[in-house]
């Protein structure tokens, strides 16, 4: 996909509109974190609540089950590990393994 | 109408990840949470506000949804004006008639005070709109200034603390109060943290037959001075100090969704964060004895609108006590 600024300005919309929904997703903003979220999902029940308490939309779901972290966008302000009902997200600072 | 995350959390939220807004920041889990409920196709009107600079940077948006930019005060005027060419032309069978749910969403700057005579006019005409307000207490988008929503003794940038003033010298509007004086059929009060009863109130609205308005408490990180990842802590302790009740008015019925009881001092909530950190170094107790009384007076009206006994205040309590 084309990077911001890239289009020539004959392609860019008229009027303000914006064509291209959800385009924000080729933005990765992943590059803005410090500490990434380790999930432990054996302890993981599933429950939910970093999905929906997550800012970036960054938990990938599956017929109800979380699968992974979207860690292309996931800005690591860490919500999902507090707010974690089993504790079982982690916060482990980028760099290290 | 029961909510279950693992139902939920197969819809598509309509609001992509890739935003500019900050790493910890609640309005962006507010928004997700008001597409994810909604049972109709939305159409959304978005009044200039943080939201509005960060998700819809030309040529890319993070909405999957219907969207209208509108200026900064005008977002409930577009929505009605919507709502109204919708209805003309579904009257003209130019178009199908079919359930559409019209939302704004506005900053507490939108809200409070650029647009609140427009939004008071789209509520007295009657339109069916769902207005959401997310209140972070102050022009964030802009670098931290104060608004009609900023509480009393907190820094911004125009009310700076030092000898002269202790921050912001006014208390808030009660905007949830003033929007329910409308007596449009639902007005909520409600919480970032407390998704369950975020949703409900977002179903209820979209269900009501008129105007609904509904003010979302959105913790911001950099201008409330706190760390990210404590978000929705410092909403939660809002809701457990009374300063930020959760409360439905339902065709002019108040009704308490939250916690009953206030569990928490003020002092708890504004230790937690650096806007208020000035009142607590320098040991000013006045203001702080001043904000936990304006607390202690809203929340007892609130529950006598709610049909609930006063409840007494730590020191009101002992003074009964020893009288005894």
């Amino acid at each position: 996909m084309t990077q911001p600024g890239a289009e020539s300005w004959v392609d860019v919309p008229t009027g303000g509109t914006v064509v291209n929904p959800g385009s924000t997703e080729r933005n990765l903003t992943g590059s803005w974190r410090t500490k990434r979220p380790v999930i432990d999902f054996d302890a993981c029940s599933h429950c939910m609540i970093c999905w929906v308490m997550c800012p970036d939309s960054c938990f990938a779901t599956a017929k109800g089950t979380l699968v992974s972290v979207d860690l292309d966008h996931c800005k690591g302000c860490g919500i999902c590990a507090s707010e974690c009902p089993r504790k079982c997200i982690e916060m482990v600072a980028e760099g290290r393994d | 109408m029961t909510l279950k995350l693992r139902e939920l959390s197969m819809l598509d939220d309509g609001f992509n990840p890739g935003h500019g807004l900050c790493a910890g920041c609640s309005e962006s889990v507010i928004v997700r949470q008001v597409l994810t409920a909604l049972e109709n196709p939305p159409v959304v009107a978005l009044a200039t506000g943080c939201l509005e600079v960060s998700s819809t940077r030309f040529p890319d948006t993070a909405w999957k949804v219907p969207l209208i930019h509108s200026a900064f005060e005008n977002a409930a005027t577009s929505a009605s004006g919507v709502e109204a060419a919708f209805k003309a032309l579904v009257r003209k069978g130019r178009m199908a008639d079919r359930p559409i749910t019209f939302v704004v969403f506005g900053g507490d700057g939108a809200t409070y005070d650029i647009g609140f005579q427009w939004l008071s006019g789209a509520l007295e005409r009657g339109h069916k709109f769902m207005y959401v307000c997310l209140n972070n207490e102050g022009y964030m988008n802009t670098g931290i200034q104060r608004s009609g929503a900023t509480m009393l003794g907190a820094w911004t940038t125009t009310t700076p603390a030092g000898s002269v003033t202790p921050g912001k010298p006014q208390w808030r509007k009660d905007m949830t109060g003033i929007i329910a004086a409308h007596g449009i059929p639902y007005v909520a009060q409600a919480a970032v943290h407390h998704w369950k009863d975020l949703m409900t109130k977002v179903r209820k609205a979209e269900a009501a037959d008129g105007p609904a308005f509904i003010n979302v408490l959105a913790p911001c990180d950099r201008g409330w001075r706190y760390e990210p990842e404590d978000t929705m802590a410092i909403s939660r302790l809002a809701v457990e100090t009374a300063l930020w009740p959760l409360y439905e008015v339902e065709n002019g019925k108040y009704k308490l969704n939250g916690p009953r009881h206030k569990s928490l001092p003020i002092v708890d909530y504004l230790e937690s964060q650096g806007r208020f950190r000035h009142l607590l170094r320098n040991g000013d107790p006045a203001v702080v004895e001043e904000i936990q009384g304006i607390v202690d007076l809203e929340w007892n009206r609130l529950r006598e609108k709610c049909g609930l006994e006063p409840e007494l205040s730590k020191n009101e309590a002992e003074a009964v006590t020893s009288a005894d």
